[in-house]
């Protein structure tokens, strides 16, 4: 991705959890262990939680605990509206949840040291990607590549990228505006809600949006 | 017990076998994966080459994993009968159980370990033992230069301090820890790793059956498949509260009819277990739409049919590892009711792929409300079919394996 002239190289990407020592067992013990946290361990709550959030309420692994271990749900709501694609850097990221936390405390300070029915178990994500030797040089390649990638892959091209290009948009995108030079395409791409959509329904719109393009 | 007609007899699955189930791209990216690590070799060690969870899971694994280019061998640990006692007793007391040790069973799990040492050929790239049966073996790892992996299956949550402080140094001695749920873990000096286990979804206990065979089996065993069933598929342990299922479902007969379907077995050589067989063959003995099925070890197939048959499935455990046959149960598209321990909340996600519960009265409640809600029933089941597809087939033991792997190594 470094040439922006470069094909497009799809790679298979996936991950290894790390469970970490830290446990929360009260929102006090969430607000340090978010102090303290590691950034993978920021982005396996947040980012990465996206992957399974069509079988929770919220797809930020915070708010899911704030929920049903400690029953505070304008909490939960408030961390769940801390979107990660308004992020680019962890610290940001890191101060957003720490305030939504600490603004809830201080409206119910008892709220603070309330033991929660079950501890957060914070995590950590060690990314794992190994070439597949696939790599698309126009609009019509990029969409027979992405048809056949796997799920976890499709996250770290479009969801996972954000963070790691420290810009507001996906590998896709990047790749098509700044190599192909189409931004109407990498824009509607950019659009698509991946808050509210399954991984395979993600891939759908991507696809749909590129024949658009490609037929029009 | 045992059913004359089978459904079609099956070969040894290969990995293109699976492309049906989780599809061309999750195989393509597997195998993409195994790629790097094709000059690379692996051993697996555990305590038993039949029976239980781990046996089972090791004997797909393994040839999956050659299959794709990575050697792999399973070695199975040889000790008397004393040693596995002790070793039985460990295991209860890391899980926290009672432990009332002989003076003598330290140093026999030692020597044990240190003949088994001596037999095994460690020149593997990776050595993955398996539970604490093996787990001084890693004292040969001064000799040879792989990664050791200890892949724990138990709940270590509230381990018996004395087994643990003896335990600990060899558990600290491998180059990282597998651990099946974060609240299973202890605190380690050792990197701690996620890995859920996993089913097989071509294995006879979970492979597609034909309609008839099931209607014959359920017939066989005299439950009337016209009516709701409800199921609890375990061993007789007081653990999987077997007499607890007996009044949950006594409390919802009172509202909804219904068979209630006990089916384990493996008690010949528990004293305890035929203890508890007998206690809910007691409880059940008035009650003709109670059938307690003790089956013989080798019954997959009528296992398999049973919870296929089932209207719910129902795993009111006291205490579970991770209880796979939670994810048996989802694979094959049933609604489950199940207790809120051990690794059943990573399988039921509650009012999404399932219903948790935390009381027998909890438990006879949403057996009811599965029964008069049989839209509710299918989208819990369909739910949880999907997510043991995407979190607890053997392809993600496999594809999990690899990534670590790949890390441990340096090799992506």
């Amino acid at each position: 991705m470094d040439d922006e002239r470069a094909p497009f190289r799809f790679v298979a990407a996936s991950y290894v959890v790390l469970i970490r020592p830290e446990r929360a067992w009260t929102l006090s013990d969430l607000t340090d262990g978010l102090r303290t946290c590691s950034d993978a361990s920021l982005f396996h709550h947040t980012f990465q939680s996206l992957e399974r959030h069509h079988y929770t309420r919220f797809s930020s692994d915070f708010a899911q605990w704030t929920l049903a271990a400690c029953n505070a749900a304008p909490l939960a709501e408030h961390l769940a509206s801390v979107d990660v694609r308004d992020f680019v850097s962890f610290e940001d990221l890191r101060r957003a949840l720490q305030a939504a936390i600490q603004s809830h405390l201080d409206a119910s300070p008892g709220a603070a040291t309330r033991n929660a029915f079950e501890p957060f178990f914070f995590c950590e994500h060690q990314s794992v990607e190994v070439p597949i030797g696939m790599q698309a040089a126009t609009l019509r390649e990029l969409a027979e590549g992405i048809r056949t990638l796997d799920l976890q892959t499709i996250h770290h091209h479009f969801i996972n990228s954000r963070i790691r290009l420290q810009l507001k948009t996906n590998d896709f995108s990047h790749w098509i505006r700044h190599s192909l030079g189409l931004t109407g395409v990498a824009q509607r791409l950019d659009r698509i809600d991946i808050y509210m959509n399954t991984l395979e329904d993600l891939r759908r719109e991507i696809l749909s949006s590129i024949r658009s393009e490609m037929h029009a | 017990m045992i059913v004359d007609r089978a459904a079609a007899p099956t070969r040894s699955p290969s990995f293109g076998d699976y492309a049906p189930i989780i599809g061309t791209a999750d195989l393509a990216a597997i195998r993409a994966f195994a790629r790097p690590l094709r000059q690379t070799t692996a051993t697996m060690v555990n305590s038993t080459a039949v029976g239980g969870s781990v046996a089972e899971i090791l004997n797909r694994l393994v040839p999956l994993m050659t299959e794709l280019g990575i050697e792999t061998r399973w070695e199975v640990l040889t000790g008397g009968d004393d040693f596995f006692v002790v070793t039985k007793a460990f295991q209860n007391a890391l899980q926290g159980g009672a432990f009332e040790p002989r003076a003598d069973w330290f140093d026999l799990f030692l020597a044990v370990n240190d003949e088994n040492r001596r037999r095994l050929v460690f020149d593997d790239t990776f050595v993955v033992v398996h539970d604490p049966q093996p787990l001084a073996l890693v004292e040969a790892r001064a000799l040879v230069r792989a990664h050791w992996l200890w892949r724990c299956h138990l709940d270590l949550s509230r381990p018996h301090p004395d087994v643990w402080a003896f335990l600990r140094p060899f558990v600290e001695r491998f180059d990282g820890t597998i651990f099946s749920s974060p609240s299973f873990t202890q605190q380690l000096g050792n990197p701690q790793y996620l890995m859920y286990p996993t089913i097989d979804p071509l294995a006879d206990k979970n492979r597609e059956l034909e309609p008839e065979f099931v209607q014959s089996v359920v017939e066989k065993f005299g439950i009337d498949p016209d009516r709701p069933i409800v199921t609890q598929v375990s061993r007789f342990d007081r653990l999987k509260d077997p007499l607890g299922v007996i009044q949950a479902y006594r409390l919802a007969r009172r509202f909804a009819d219904c068979q209630l379907v006990l089916a384990g077995g493996g008690s010949s050589d528990d004293p305890e277990g035929e203890l508890m067989l007998r206690e809910v063959q007691e409880a059940a003995s008035r009650d003709p739409d109670i059938h307690v099925l003790n089956l013989p070890p080798w019954s997959h197939l009528e296992i398999n049919a049973l919870q296929r048959a089932s209207t719910v499935v129902v795993q009111k455990s006291l205490r579970e590892g991770f209880g796979l046959t939670v994810s048996e149960a989802l694979w094959k598209g049933r609604p489950v009711v199940a207790s809120a321990v051990g690794g059943i909340p990573s399988q039921v996600i509650h009012k999404v792929t399932g219903l948790l519960v935390h009381s027998i009265e909890g438990a006879a409640y949403q057996i009811r409300y599965l029964l008069a809600n049989p839209g509710v029933a299918r989208r819990l089941g369909e739910n949880g079919h999907q997510h043991v597809k995407e979190n607890f087939l053997i392809t993600h033991n496999l594809k999990r394996y690899l990534l670590l792997f790949l890390r441990l190594s340096g090799k992506a």
